[in-house]
């Protein structure tokens, strides 16, 4: 009996099966499109009607961009040359770009100085975003700040090089003392900041040439979308390490540093945007000197960075509640102090975590720097419907210059997405 | 195991835990741990979960606070001074029971990361010397890969050899085999087996003991918090005297 059944039961394999390509049916388009757009009667029905959908849509709206008028003077010109046809009166982005672009009092003869700034940001930033590239040019990087400020809002030269030289000051008494004891370090290095900037200051207003060599614009001359880069590059890169920052500090043992934190994370949080930009505009001089005049711009910056950091130091916190605690252990265990162990093995894979939700608050944040436009400051928006659609010429304009604005954020925007999701796959190295 | 009995241990005293106590909270761990590890010992401990075995040892490089008693590691006091602490941590190393390799960085910049930062040593040394470790657990041809693309009993291997790139005096092993297929045990413990027979100290918490016979010169059993046994590996199994060991030792050898 026990014959038998090992007679039928017992196998054994001599050989592997080779390899043979799938039916030539169950490939490419045509398989594509069976499945998906005809696979039963009611998906077909569903194919149809969306057809329909799409050709309802685009038929009134091709006719419009290209019957669009794209040279006239006035709305009632382009009404009269298209004669009763439909089409878009795009003439108002030809006539008002650079008001649209710059706002309407930064000087026409000094455009060359935001675009060339705008040139060398995208040099700057290089670096930083795609870090195969040479270490080198990270030399622009750290310039770019001080370049930047010059050209944009001209000036004595002495300026931005005291600026910078505080800075370097700041950086080097921090290098020093800042190895032996962190807090030595850390307000030395400010303190030494703030003596050149003092010291500087002062040297500026004695030197100062009767003409500089930029022609100075003062802050309220910017505008356009030029402002909405420019809030929106600031506040991006300063509250990303501001955010890093107070995520840690939340996490700290130190009672002080972590009520701190939580307190200013909270209340932030707590607080809607626009009401910060108030206070910013009408209210932060009170917690300034009396004689002293903060900038509408840096007054903004700081705001919009506080508020957009506290988002950023919660989607970090999630970064960082997501690791292990077994990462925390290994760098203790290897004898990294705490420093160490963040900037080496914590913040890397937290940050990595974090991108979706730091790139989300980052594209979030440079869409909400349109909202300045409610406190007088004419960036894009306020342009718009401000100066351009108050015109006699032009009011009434509206798909197109919205349009306009939303196709400007819009390739930002996904710009950003993009690179977030390039580096998501290029930071990969989990192998899930 | 008459081979391992030859290895030498001196007289002089790596880990002396004295009168040690922790607390959870208020659930006593660790009751009155008195322990002196000679240099070159091989101590394997075993318990059931539970008893404090894992605790004991992250107590000595201080992952875990103790709250009464005194640990000295090769005659450093361990107390809540920091200095004292690295000091400690980088002459200690340790091997996890779920590896904890960094993901982000390739085997080769796991090894070489704490003797940069740690030891201040130049990157080109600490990759010859990482590489000299990784070729001794017979991985140097994954230097380059990342630990997600590596087996677990790969990536224990590296987590040892991590550890060892420190050159540590001691090595504390927490469970090194407990997360890994049957099949991968193997090479694990014979990574351990060669560590020991070049007359490192060690300290190991596992349920191998086929390891513990062939290596251990001294075995502790655990049990609620304290330790209730402790024997030659000979000794230790053929006549268990107490209670709780008995009971262990039949339900683990039982089969």
């Amino acid at each position: 009996m026990a014959d038998t059944h090992a007679h039928s039961v017992a196998f054994v394999r001599k050989d592997v099966i080779p390899e043979s390509p799938p039916p030539a049916r169950q490939t490419g388009v045509p398989k594509w499109l069976r499945e998906n757009l005809f696979s039963s009667w009611a998906n077909t029905a569903l194919t149809i009607a969306a057809a329909w959908a799409i050709y309802m849509v685009l038929s009134s709206f091709l006719p419009w961009i290209l019957n669009g008028v794209w040279d006239a003077s006035s709305l009632s010109q382009c009404r009269e040359i298209l004669a009763g046809k439909t089409g878009a009166c795009f003439a108002v982005l030809t006539e008002r770009w650079h008001q649209l672009l710059f706002g309407f009092t930064y000087p026409s003869e000094l455009y060359w100085r935001p675009v060339l700034a705008f040139i060398i940001m995208l040099v700057a930033f290089a670096p930083v975003l795609f870090f195969d590239l040479p270490r080198q040019m990270l030399v622009v990087t750290v310039l770019f700040p001080f370049i930047a400020f010059y050209l944009i809002w001209g000036g004595p030269l002495l300026t931005p090089i005291i600026a910078f030289l505080g800075c370097v000051a700041g950086y080097l008494v921090f290098s020093h003392y800042g190895k032996a004891n962190f807090a030595t370090g850390f307000f030395g290095g400010i303190a030494a900041a703030f003596i050149v900037w003092s010291i500087g200051g002062l040297l500026v207003d004695l030197v100062r040439p009767e003409e500089p060599w930029m022609t100075p614009v003062p802050s309220r001359d910017l505008g356009g979308f030029m402002l909405n880069m420019m809030l929106g590059v600031t506040c991006v890169s300063l509250s990303v390490p501001l955010g890093i920052v107070l995520a840690l500090g939340r996490q700290s043992d130190m009672p002080l540093i972590k009520a701190v934190c939580v307190i200013f994370i909270e209340f932030i949080r707590g607080v809607p945007l626009i009401t910060l930009l108030f206070v910013a505009s009408v209210m932060l001089a009170y917690f300034f000197p009396p004689e002293s005049t903060v900038d509408l711009f840096l007054r903004v910056v700081i705001m919009i960075t506080m508020f957009s950091s506290a988002y950023i130091a919660e989607v970090i916190r999630g970064g960082l509640a997501a690791l292990p605690k077994g990462q925390y252990e290994a760098a203790d265990s290897l004898g990294l102090d705490y420093p160490q162990a963040m900037r080496l093995i914590i913040l890397p894979q937290a940050l990595k975590i974090s991108i979706p939700g730091i790139v989300n608050v980052a594209v979030g944040l440079f869409k909400d720097t349109t909202l300045v436009s409610v406190i007088s400051m004419f960036d894009l928006i306020g342009m718009i419907r401000g100066p351009i659609l108050a015109s006699t010429e032009w009011s009434g304009v509206y798909w197109e210059l919205f349009g306009f604005a939303a196709l400007l954020f819009f390739v930002v925007c996904y710009g950003i997405s993009q690179y977030s999701q390039w580096l998501e796959r290029r930071l990969a190295t989990d192998h899930r | 195991m008459a081979e391992a009995q030859k290895l030498e241990i001196s007289d002089e005293i790596a880990i002396d835990i004295r009168n040690m106590n922790k607390w959870f909270g208020s659930f006593h761990v660790l009751r009155d741990i008195d322990l002196q590890v000679r240099r070159g010992e091989r101590i394997v401990i075993a318990g059931p979960s539970g008893s404090g075995k894992s605790t004991m040892i992250r107590c000595i490089n201080a992952l875990e606070e103790h709250q009464q008693g005194s640990i000295e590691v090769d005659g450093t006091l361990l107390s809540s001074d920091l200095k004292n602490i690295d000091k400690i941590r980088s002459e200690v190393g340790m091997v996890f029971q779920h590896f904890n390799l960094f993901p982000h960085l390739t085997i080769l910049e796991n090894c070489t990361l704490a003797p940069i930062w740690v030891r201040k040593i130049p990157k080109k040394d600490a990759e010859a010397t990482a590489m000299h470790f990784l070729e001794k657990v017979k991985i140097p041809e994954q230097a380059n890969k990342y630990p997600g693309q590596l087996s677990g009993g790969q990536q224990q291997r590296v987590a040892i050899a991590r550890s060892l790139c420190m050159r540590p005096r001691i090595m504390l092993f927490d469970e090194p085999t407990s997360a890994l297929d049957p099949e991968m045990i193997k090479e694990v413990l014979d990574t351990m087996v060669s560590l020991a027979e070049e007359g490192m100290t060690m300290l190991c918490v596992t349920h191998e003991m086929g390891f513990a016979r062939q290596v251990a010169n001294r075995v502790i059993f655990m049990d609620a918090g304290q330790i209730v046994e402790q024997n030659e590996p000979e000794e230790f199994f053929n006549n268990p005297q107490n209670e709780r060991t008995k009971l262990f030792l039949s339900q683990i050898l039982g089969h």
